[in-house]
């Protein structure tokens, strides 16, 4: 059994005990303790079941790497799936539960795809579930949506808050072992700015379990001085519990700082993602120790050697009492010799070399009375939920069974891989390591940066180097060389310190185990924990002809679980590239792709949650607006009132009330959304004239004209009523939309075209509060305000004037898109509010009512005015809605002219704009298409045009719509087919697009 | 993400302050010219794997254009430069030859 | 004519690690024209009522100030009651330059961060390096706060001033709070 022992951990404080469950199940651990250490401390080896067999699964390793220790975490607003054991601080009260079992961990009915194993082979998938194509919907769709993911999907809204950092340095360092550790005191003793990010909760990484001398004192004691050292420096900065994700191009970089994952209730952000730009990176990342591939390694209790190590030295737990080591390394040794050293049972060490001599780590096992077996191997690993022995058989052979041991846990240790993610994330490449059987990264082709120069370094384990003194040494190097690329210089006395070296024995590769592994055996061998992958999958991908490693991951599912291969993919490459009779580094590795270890989607999101997920646009009426009934519909980011209700009347009739009231009587609009760019300049007419089809230059002072823009290609997009203020200035009008786009679409012009042309443009859309009044008693309602003269002959259809209204400094356009009498009227935003109260009270009892966006579009549809976005669709030339007179004739240039001239927009097939009006009075569907004659090559019935707006016209009370048709202005009378998709088909008769007032006599009185 | 330097207020900052905008350096046609230079001109676009001027704008900052020759495979960038130039400045040519010795002709292979 | 009011009518919180505050309003001209033409500086100067800021930087007095936009635009600062004043006597100064100066007090929404924390604050929305030795009082920065576009600048070494759109001067003061949240030091610069 796993246990907590009396010798105390380096890292738990065991006089503060800390409870929590593990499903449902009270249990103790104490302060320091990983929710993995704590719970083999309550010898809870069995902690979940992998994906597809449902087999039972044990803690393997004692960090990130982690495959199979995933659990469902916490409850209600911070329930979180998936969250891995070794990398899970324990605190008072957590809660977790293990995933992907029914009904229970200990009794799993999905276990029974285990012995539907031969079923369910690589590419099981693609195999099974093509056919017959009539399953998919009904049988084979539900049991994979049944059976898809491992934890529970979250049902209450994260409670937490999340935030962005954004950082910039001259070093980043990730990894706070003793690698990074120096590489940061290097480069911050050559006064640069640096970062040091470190993924758990202490420094040292494994240097201080590993032990060793360093400059005359023991590990622990070198990393307590160097500590002590940074943190007194002003320009490093340390950080814990801090993983460094992703590095990203011209020097960008990751940090995922978890702030309250172990303290819930602390309150603040619960993660923070340092988004740093850092001019050189170095990458003390580590090694992750690999696996060895024999039958039965997926046994719980089974588990990496180093990690049994960690577990022991710095949590005190040990996982079992009677421990077989199986190795192919010396490194490993170290385990055997904690364990002793503990007072376990180590039963035998299964070395699969043959050594001509023993020397140190081998020598020290031996000299603790440990049984060596040099050249053998493990056979198979019996037991079901817990380890009960091994079989012992040599590693030469095809796994004949030499000698059975009882024991309850395996260490097993394949060799080291360093940590090359990060080097690798921005392109860094990598180069084959023969002696230690592990890629590590090419130095000649690191990442690159913004300058074309190397910017990320690599130190220690990470770079390949595996002896405590080459670790620190090549740390210190890559700190030098980081400090000469960024012209800074260490001071002379500085130098690297000097560890006490052991003496080794070369590793020898072992990727099977035993080397001619039978079939039966290697159908038990696993390579990938999580996603179920086994040494036969990937062999029989790469018979069915997936060679390329790319294509057998993807086939196999090998690596693609959350842990990303950590443990899985180089031992997974190295038996395809057995499989094929192919060297290893020909076969070479997938892409390394960030995050290193996932991380939380909040923390990518930041404070883009809720209320800020993203802005909302707000006039200076919408205050009044949102507590006076306003339904807001978005456009764009702005938030405009689709409707007023008023009671408990519907939107609908809501929207009634208000066109039948503006017609009738006044109505007022929020139109402060519309863009208003201001261009000024000697050459602002000449620049005009060619941002609009219409002509802008010769419009009078005082005036206003409606115009259209086209883009380059000739299509319409944007339009709006231009003013011309001054001799040498205009004020354009955009849609609500067009504001921010029109003016940059302007500038771009200016300054990337004609930059010799002499204008300014100013965006002062937001300057002004705008309100459309609007009926037959608008001119009623301002005369009451009182101040400038509002009447025709001061203030005529198409005119603008600036004065005074109820005291108010206003510039009034009397411009309509309603078909009334109509007055825009700008106000100071700051004065919106006032100024829109003062005309709801002169409105009173002229029937005045607020209305909505709904209301402004029925307005300008019975005037067959068209909308952009509804009528035009990035596909529309002003042509085809019939706007022929705001196309100048006689100016030789505009934007879009030489487009419009291309022979499919000359083309009189082109649809075209009409007004459409149902036969029986009904309103056509939205978008509904117009049915022609015949059928198209596909069968399909021909189509000759489409509605582009459709509404119920109060006013007539009809439906109305206008729509573009084939030939549509000579079919005037003709009914034409719309089949909506309520299965009914709509009859319209082809009509003038103008309902209402054909002559505009109630706009110009 | 890049890391993009404005000539134009001389402020070096992460790609979210700025915004792409295709190609730069073309040239305008319109009406009088061929349905061919139209063509050319609206819809061809270069899409090397090296060399590559681009037109951008410094959007979340001073506003203005401007112009950045870099390289799309590798991301280095060369310089940026003035949007007020119809051809990249013998200067910004002199870096790219410098560190891509015959890339013009390389991409004229092409 | 009524009182002006902000868009937050002065709205503050000093419930987290420093404190976010509206202010104004305050008067805002934006000046386009070219920045090596001294009639445009000389009229700058005398409707900023301060001495002409480098490039990137500002210069302010109390409520008044000159701020860099870009190589052909300033911002001029004044209290909000001489805005029009001073706007109206820019023409004169500036007959022969090709310039355009225009009113946008009550386009913008002005802010301030306060508090020996106001850099992290900024640095968690502001892709901007806020250190110390890189951003100093009197630099001026146009950049983003979180999804929109911004500009501030700090009058000390522990107050931020921000200018933003009127529009989303909501979200800005909201997202200025989240990142002044209680318990939410960084401890970085």
């Amino acid at each position: 059994m796993s246990t907590r022992l009396a010798t105390k951990g380096r890292l738990v404080d065991t006089s503060k005990p800390v409870s929590f469950t593990f499903n449902g199940k009270k249990l103790r651990g104490y302060a320091g303790d990983t929710l993995a250490s704590a719970l083999l401390a309550n010898d809870q080896m069995l902690v979940g079941r992998s994906f597809k067999y449902h087999r039972p699964r044990g803690i393997v390793a004692a960090g990130p790497e982690e495959p199979n220790g995933l659990v469902n975490l916490g409850r209600d607003g911070r329930f979180e799936p998936n969250q891995r054991v070794t990398t899970t601080e324990l605190f008072e009260g957590l809660e977790a539960a293990s995933q992907n079992h029914w009904p229970s961990l200990e009794f799993d009915v999905g276990a029974i795809n285990k012995h539907l194993s031969r079923f369910l082979p690589a590419g099981f998938y693609y195999k099974m579930f093509m056919y017959p194509r009539s399953f998919w919907k009904h049988v084979y769709e539900p049991i994979i949506r049944q059976s898809a993911g491992l934890g529970k999907a979250p049902k209450d809204r994260d409670v937490d808050t999340y935030e962005h950092f954004y950082a910039f340095c001259d070093v980043l360092v990730v990894g706070g072992g003793v690698a990074g550790l120096q590489a940061a005191l290097t480069a911050g003793l050559a006064g640069a700015r640096v970062i040091l990010l470190e993924q758990t909760d202490h420094w040292g990484g494994r240097a201080p379990v590993d032990g060793g001398v360093i400059d005359g004192a023991p590990v622990d004691k070198f990393v307590e001085d160097i500590l002590a050292k940074l943190e007194s420096m002003e320009n490093v900065t340390l950080r814990t519990r801090t993983m460094g994700a992703g590095v990203y191009d011209h020097g960008y970089a990751l940090g995922y700082e978890r702030l309250t994952d172990h303290a819930p209730h602390e309150g603040g952000p619960r993660h923070r993602l340092w988004r740093i730009r850092a001019a050189q990176i170095i990458t003390a990342t580590g090694a992750i120790e690999r696996p060895l591939s024999f039958a039965g390694n997926d046994i719980p209790g089974v588990m990496l050697a180093a990690s049994v190590r960690d577990f022991l030295i710095n949590y005190g737990v040990s996982v079992g009492d009677r421990t077989v080591l199986v190795t192919n390394n010396d490194n490993a040794y170290l385990t055997a010799i904690a364990l002793k050293n503990a007072g376990l049972d180590v039963p035998v060490i299964l070395d699969a070399r043959v050594l001509p001599e023993d020397r140190g780590l081998v020598a020290q096992a031996k000299a603790l009375g440990i049984r060596v077996m040099m050249g053998h191997a493990i056979s198979s690993v019996k037991g079901g939920k817990r380890v009960t022995g091994v079989t012992v058989c040599s590693q030469a052979g095809e796994g004949a069974v030499l000698e059975e041991i009882a024991c309850d846990a395996v260490a097993m240790s394949g060799g080291w891989s360093p940590v090359v993610h990060l080097w690798s994330h921005c392109g860094g490449k990598l180069r084959w390591d023969t002696a230690h059987a592990c890629f590590s990264p090419d130095v000649d082709n690191p990442p690159k940066g913004a300058d074309g120069m190397a910017f990320v370094t690599t130190a220690g384990a990470a770079s390949g180097t595996f002896a405590l003194d080459d670790v620190l040494h090549d740390a210190h190097a890559a700190a030098e060389g980081v400090i000469t690329c960024l012209d800074l210089k260490l001071p002379k006395d500085v130098v690297a310190p000097i560890a006490e070296r052991r003496e080794e024995s070369p590793l020898a590769p072992v990727w099977m185990m035993p080397h001619g592994a039978s079939a039966k055996l290697r159908e038990k061998t696993w390579l990938d924990y999580q996603n179920d992958v086994k040494v036969s999958d990937v062999r029989l991908a790469a018979q069915e002809g997936f060679v390329s490693v790319e294509h057998a991951k993807r086939y196999t599912t090998l690596g693609m679980a959350t842990d990303q291969g950590k443990l899985s993919n180089i031992n997974g490459l190295a038996t395809l590239a057995g499989a094929l009779d192919a060297e290893i580094p020909t076969v070479g590795t997938t892409t390394f792709r960030p995050p290193y270890h996932p991380i939380s989607l909040s923390a990518i999101a930041g404070e883009a949650k809720n209320h800020v997920f993203q802005p909302i646009r707000r006039t200076p009426i919408h205050d009044w607006n949102e507590s006076n009934g306003a339904e807001f519909e978005p456009v764009g980011q702005w938030r405009r009132p689709y409707a007023y209700k008023r009671g408990s009347e519907s939107t609908h009739d809501a929207v009634m009330r208000e066109v039948k009231n503006t017609r009738e009587r006044i109505g007022l609009l929020d139109a402060s959304t519309l863009g208003k760019l201001i261009v000024k300049g000697p050459d602002a007419g000449k620049f005009l004239d060619m941002m609009y089809t219409n002509m802008m230059s010769t419009l009078k002072i005082g005036k206003c004209r409606y115009g259209l823009m086209c883009s380059e290609n000739g299509f319409l997009i944007d339009d709006g009523v231009v003013a011309r203020i001054d001799e040498d200035t205009w004020l354009c009008h955009t849609t609500t939309g067009g504001a921010e786009t029109i003016h940059a679409h302007m500038e771009e012009w200016l300054q990337t075209e004609w930059w010799d042309w002499k204008v300014y443009v100013a965006n002062v859309t937001e300057q002004y509060a705008q309100v459309a009044v609007v009926g037959p008693n608008a001119r009623k309602a301002l005369e009451k305000l009182g101040g400038m003269d509002v009447s025709k002959e001061a203030l005529a259809f198409m005119d603008w004037a600036d004065g005074e209204l109820g005291g108010f400094k206003c510039r009034v356009y009397r411009i309509s898109f309603s078909g009334e009498l109509s007055y825009e009227i700008a106000v100071d935003a700051s004065h919106g509010q006032a100024f829109w109260d003062a005309l709801m009270a002169v409105g009173a009892d002229l029937g005045v009512m607020p209305y909505g966006t709904e209301c402004l579009h029925i307005l300008r549809a019975e005037k067959g005015f068209i909308m952009m976005g509804d009528e035009t669709d990035g596909t529309v030339i002003p042509q085809d809605l019939g706007l022929h007179w705001a196309i100048s004739k006689k100016k030789e240039d505009f934007l879009g002219k030489r487009a419009q001239e291309r022979s499919h927009m000359t083309d009189p097939n082109r649809w075209k704009l009409v007004g459409l009006e149902t036969v029986d009075g009904s309103t056509l569907p939205d978008g509904a298409y117009a049915l022609g004659e015949g059928t198209n090559e596909n069968g399909q019935k021909n189509m000759i045009g489409r509605v582009t707006s459709t509404y119920h016209s109060p006013t007539l009370d009809r439906g109305i719509a206008m729509g573009l048709i084939h030939n549509g202005p000579d079919r005037m009378g003709e009914v034409i087919k719309f089949p909506g998709t309520d299965g009914k088909v709509y009859e319209a008769k082809v009509v003038d697009a103008v309902f209402y007032d054909k002559d505009g006599e109630k706009q110009n009185v | 993400m890049l890391n993009i330097h404005c000539p134009n207020c001389g402020i070096t900052a992460e790609e979210t302050e700025f915004h792409a905008h295709g190609e730069a350096h073309l040239k305008r046609f319109g009406p009088g010219s061929s349905d061919d230079q139209f063509e050319s001109y609206l819809f061809m676009r270069k899409n090397p794997k090296g060399v590559h001027f681009e037109r951008w704008r410094h959007q979340n900052g001073c506003g203005k254009w401007f112009h950045v020759a870099r390289c799309t495979m590798t991301l280095e960038v060369f310089a940026s430069y003035s949007a007020q130039t119809y051809a990249p400045p013998q200067e910004v040519l002199d870096i790219i030859e410098n560190k891509r010795p015959g890339w013009n002709a390389q991409e004229d292979a092409t | 004519m009524s009182e002006p009011v902000t868009a937050l009518r002065g709205a503050s919180d000093a419930t987290g690690i420093a404190t976010v505050t509206e202010l104004g309003p305050l008067g805002m001209i934006t000046l386009r024209g070219d920045l090596g033409d001294k009639a445009i500086i000389k009229a700058a100067v005398a409707a900023g009522g301060v001495t002409m800021p480098e490039v990137r930087h500002c210069a302010t007095e109390g409520e008044s100030g000159i701020a860099w936009m870009s190589p052909d635009e300033l911002l001029i600062m004044s209290p909000y009651s001489e805005v029009h004043a001073r706007l109206a006597d820019l023409p004169d100064k500036l007959t022969k330059s090709h310039a355009l100066a225009v009113n946008v007090s009550d386009a913008r929404a002005v802010f301030q961060v306060t508090g020996p924390n106001a850099r992290e604050v900024m640095a968690k929305l502001a892709p901007v390096d806020m250190h110390p030795d890189h951003f100093t009082p009197g630099m001026f920065r146009r950049t983003r706060i979180a999804q929109v576009a911004a500009a501030f600048w700090m009058p000390d070494a522990e107050t931020v001033q921000i200018i933003c759109f009127r529009s989303v001067a909501k979200y800005v003061f909201d997202v200025l709070n989240m990142a002044a949240q209680d318990r939410s030091e960084v401890g970085y610069f």
